[in-house]
């Protein structure tokens, strides 16, 4: 790798992000304090847009702050609300083995980065290329991808008839 | 900058996820640690999507976000369904369909 392709900034930015954004995960899975819990998810969905933003996808970081901060979290909430979790800390949250987990997940962790790293040495983002473009995303979703996409209109629809079908009372 | 940086921050947030999915009693932190499994496999398509210089992860990435939404949506009216009838949602509990 050439040393002048290398974006510093870029890179700073990355590592702060990426940080923050392990820690609020962490938090998310280990915190005992459910809405605490929901607002690092919160944290987590933020710096993901963020990580969009420097891959240049600023229309899907949009979606993202739109759908997830904006509707899904309110959603949790509701749900941690109206299923009357304790809201303060709560000493029984996981299960009684969860012990296991740690070993599942770190050895998933070595597995899939062992092929991440064998996969894509070196290989680099292009600096050179600029963002794909708006444009050629809705070109994308209106003409090949347009099976899948009323695939996905019908989905939403179903899970909203569902959801209500599901929550109403009789 | 690396592909990998953003590969590999996937495959710890995919991890995390897992470890939640197994470790906790509580269905909507159960829904909460698949949200990280579903935002972990997005940033690796769009890390491919810019490393290519292709429309075609971004157009999934949008859809997986569409995805997301209908199951927390469903997944938290099922919660509430179970809270309802059960005045419980801890997930250990639910043994009625066991064989």
């Amino acid at each position: 790798m050439v040393a002048s392709s290398i974006n510093v900034a870029q890179n700073v930015g990355f590592y702060l992000i990426a940080a923050v954004m392990v820690g609020a995960a962490i938090s998310v899975v280990s915190n005992r304090n459910v809405v605490h819990a929901a607002l690092s998810l919160v944290l987590v969905m933020a710096g993901a847009a963020a990580q969009y933003l420097l891959l240049a996808a600023e229309f899907v970081a949009v979606t993202q702050v739109l759908v997830y901060i904006g509707a899904v979290m309110v959603l949790f909430l509701f749900g941690v609300m109206l299923t009357r979790a304790k809201l303060g800390r709560d000493g029984d949250l996981n299960n009684r083995n969860w012990g296991l987990g740690i070993p599942v997940a770190v050895l998933m962790l070595g597995v899939i980065s062992w092929a991440v790293l064998d996969g894509w040495k070196d290989a680099t983002l292009p600096a050179d290329r600029g963002p794909v473009s708006t444009k050629a995303v809705s070109d994308s979703i209106f003409q090949p991808y347009l099976l899948p996409f009323w695939a996905l209109s019908f989905v939403l629809l179903i899970a909203a008839i569902g959801a209500i079908v599901l929550a109403r009372k009789d | 900058m690396w592909v990998n940086n953003f590969l590999i921050l996937g495959a710890i947030l995919f991890c995390i996820g897992v470890y939640g999915v197994i470790a906790r009693k509580n269905a909507v932190m159960v829904l909460m640690a698949i949200e990280l499994i579903l935002n972990s496999v997005n940033l690796n398509l769009l890390a491919f999507s810019q490393m290519h210089h292709n429309a075609d992860g971004n157009v999934f990435a949008l859809y997986i976000i569409a995805v997301a939404a209908a199951e927390v949506g469903v997944g938290l009216s099922m919660v509430l369904l179970i809270y309802r009838n059960r005045r419980s949602i801890a997930l250990d509990e639910l043994s009625e369909m066991k064989g």
